[in-house]
């Protein structure tokens, strides 16, 4: 796969990006089941960040059973059933998302303004469940 | 206990006359990360890291760079071997032609890599005949950075080493030091480019007034610090939010502005409980969160 830089800017932790960029890849089908993912070398001199935050990225995609790690030969992906029904559900709150975006922006609201009142929302409601 | 950090200090101080430049120190650097030394001039960055590698000596305190400890003079000997150091102002030795000054250092480190040196050498482009004086800025920082990148320290201290480069530069320095941490070196280097900073380093510290601001692992700092934006129905007294991890407030009439370090979730409730009408949350660069560190009260 192709990994596009990754952005500081957004406050968001860079190892969450690269989880999300492999996730995406492996929800829309450009990673396969058992495709190797390049090493933490390569992959951090590729992206020019840190190799802790590779190293970090990879293990909690390996916690959360996305990612294989074999000791000594690298990464690879692992496309459970689990994960492809994930796959159809994230794509059903995609389409819902952009249903609900295109009303927001008919109440005449900007795109900013939805972004950050859905962020304010979702940690009130992290807050509220109380959990992470 | 020194097992898992490379550069441990203890109540480290170093005053000229009346002027503190380093103040009572407590600073721990741990192994196997890219930690960024962040601070304004004059905040004491260079006098810290010259104590470190006993060219200058401390007034007070004392530290440890990999177990060793910075004022027994053998035991520096040792650790400038394990220890590989980029100097501010990369002092050269002027008369010698850059081959010279390469051959010259090689012969100091039995941790010298010559095909890193060859591949470095043509990376840089740096002209073996041309005296080290009549350098560029910029091609002294280059060969300052290949005598330190040809050798395989456990440790690797860069006092702002993007200085004098171009954005081409820049790109290809912090790819080295990614290359190299990936290698298991730790590196320690200090910085004003906050935004290469965010990009590589894992941890940050920032020194103030030669006191230790802030430090923290930058993926912290992303998930802790907030902005939150809230517009009230009527004007809040700013002592009602009194919440544990509001770093700042900013208010003008029914707008509010909190910069908070932690605590973002319980912010939002009480300012929800405050009857607000909006409330809005943004993440902070670490630009912000430095400016929010040094600033002056």
């Amino acid at each position: 796969m192709l990994f596009q830089k990754l952005n500081p800017g957004t406050g968001q932790p860079l190892y969450l990006q690269l989880m999300q960029q492999i996730q995406h890849a492996a929800e829309t089908g450009i990673l396969r089941d058992g495709d190797q993912l390049p090493g933490i070398r390569t992959l951090a001199t590729e992206l020019i960040v840190s190799p802790n935050t590779v190293v970090k990225a990879y293990s909690e995609l390996e916690h959360s059973g996305h990612l294989e790690l074999r000791q000594g030969s690298g990464a690879f992906v692992k496309t459970a059933r689990r994960t492809r029904h994930l796959a159809d559900r994230v794509q059903l709150a995609r389409r819902r998302f952009r249903d609900l975006i295109d009303r927001l922006r008919e109440d005449d609201l900007r795109d900013q303004e939805i972004q950050r009142a859905f962020e304010a929302e979702l940690l009130a409601a992290v807050e509220a469940s109380g959990k992470r | 206990m020194s097992e898992s950090f490379a550069i441990r200090t203890n109540d480290l101080t170093k005053s000229y006359r009346q002027f503190v430049a380093v103040d009572s120190l407590h600073l721990a650097v741990p192994k196997n990360r890219i930690t960024a030394f962040l601070g304004p001039n004059g905040a004491g960055k260079s006098t810290t890291i010259k104590m470190l590698l006993g060219m200058i000596r401390p007034t007070g305190g004392n530290a440890t760079i990999l177990g060793h400890r910075i004022s027994s003079p053998s035991e520096n000997c040792r650790l400038r071997q394990r220890v590989a150091y980029v100097a501010e102002d990369k002092p050269l030795y002027g008369f010698m032609t850059v081959e010279q000054l390469i051959r010259f250092t090689r012969r100091f480190y039995s941790d010298w890599q010559i095909d890193q040196e060859q591949r470095l050498l043509a990376e840089y482009r740096l002209p073996l005949p041309k005296k080290v004086r009549s350098l560029s800025k910029g091609m002294r920082t280059k060969l300052a950075l290949l005598l330190a990148f040809a050798r395989r320290p456990e440790l690797l201290i860069l006092d702002e080493p993007s200085e004098g480069l171009d954005p081409v530069g820049i790109e290809h320095l912090l790819r080295m030091l990614v290359s190299q941490a990936a290698e298991g070196v730790t590196v320690f280097f200090s910085s004003h480019q906050l935004a290469e900073v965010e990009r590589v380093a894992d941890q940050v510290c920032i020194l103030n007034h030669g006191r230790l601001g802030l430090n923290a692992r930058i993926d912290e700092l992303h998930q802790s610090y907030r902005r939150i934006d809230v517009v009230f129905e009527t004007t809040p007294s700013e002592r009602e939010l009194a919440v544990p991890g509001i770093e700042r407030i900013r208010s003008n009439g029914r707008q509010m502005t909190v910069l908070a370090s932690r605590n973002a979730d319980q912010i939002i409730r009480r300012a929800r409980d405050l009857s607000a009408v909006s409330v809005e949350v943004s993440p902070v660069p670490l630009r912000d969160i430095f400016l929010e560190t040094v600033k002056e009260d």
